[in-house]
């Protein structure tokens, strides 16, 4: 089966690509990364603020099933062009990875089909390749919680 | 305390990673593979010495040589590391798909 999620991390470089192409028009895709509740959905994390706009902040934070905060990253927006580009930077808080600039793409491939790709730019290479190592880390763990996440919602 | 050596931790040394493209193709001598460093001989064997712990290279006794060779084994594992990272995303993305297939029809 082909791969839809396609990632390039070029060995020594402080950036990394993701792309992936939907069978959805491109005003869904982008509805998709501005609505939160939509953005909660599938990143499975609870939007504290989005505020689509230059200048704009954004803040997400993730509990486990007792209330513990697990994970909070926040950013500001650059540039927001609807159905065409979000420019933020990405801060996991206490975490060792500081912070990221993202560059967020959308296109229009037909009427029913559309890509994104998401350049991500560190500080140095280093701290590229531990980001990159994070889920294959937790591993399991992650697998797990993921899981819980979902029965959660079905609930 | 006894420091864990992983294959990532491995390759993210240049001159560890450097060393690993030359026994690619065919495996060599710790002499051979010190005369392509500008470094000192002593640096180039606590690479390769970290590079043996880890599993990434092989040595191989070949009369009073010793040999080292890459072990495809132990690369293939670094070449699937960014797989859970992918995998992550691959989940996001198409939970996304879904959501907005539902969306589109309501």
């Amino acid at each position: 089966m082909e791969l839809k999620t396609k990632i390039n991390a070029e060995e020594g470089k402080q950036f990394l690509v993701i792309t992936r192409e939907f069978d959805l028009p491109l005003e869904l895709l982008f509805k998709a990364h501005v609505e939160p509740e939509i953005v909660e959905q599938w990143m499975g994390t609870k939007v504290l603020k989005l505020e689509n706009k230059k200048h704009g902040g954004w803040q997400f934070e993730t509990s486990d099933n007792k209330g513990n905060v697990v994970f909070r990253a926040n950013g500001v927006f650059h540039e927001f062009i609807p159905n065409q580009k979000i420019t933020r930077t990405f801060e996991m808080e206490n975490a060792p990875f500081g912070v990221q600039l993202e560059f967020v793409e959308f296109e229009k491939l037909t009427d029913n089909t559309s890509k994104v790709s998401m350049l991500s730019v560190y500080k140095s290479v280093e701290l590229r390749d531990q980001m990159l190592k994070l889920p294959f880390a937790q591993g399991l763990n992650y697998a797990h919680n993921r899981l819980q996440e979902i029965a959660g919602k079905l609930k | 305390m006894n420091l864990r050596r992983d294959v990532f931790q491995a390759i993210a040394d240049p001159t560890r990673r450097a060393i690993l493209m030359l026994v690619t193709s065919h495996a060599m001598t710790a002499g051979l593979i010190a005369a392509n460093f500008d470094t000192a001989r002593p640096t180039v064997s606590k690479h390769l010495q970290i590079l043996t712990e880890c599993e990434l290279l092989k040595q191989e006794q070949n009369g009073r040589e010793i040999y080292y060779h890459l072990n495809p084994e132990k690369m293939k594992e670094v070449a699937d590391f960014i797989e859970p990272f992918r995998q992550m995303w691959e989940d996001r993305f198409s939970k996304l798909e879904t959501i907005m297939k539902n969306y589109k029809t309501k």
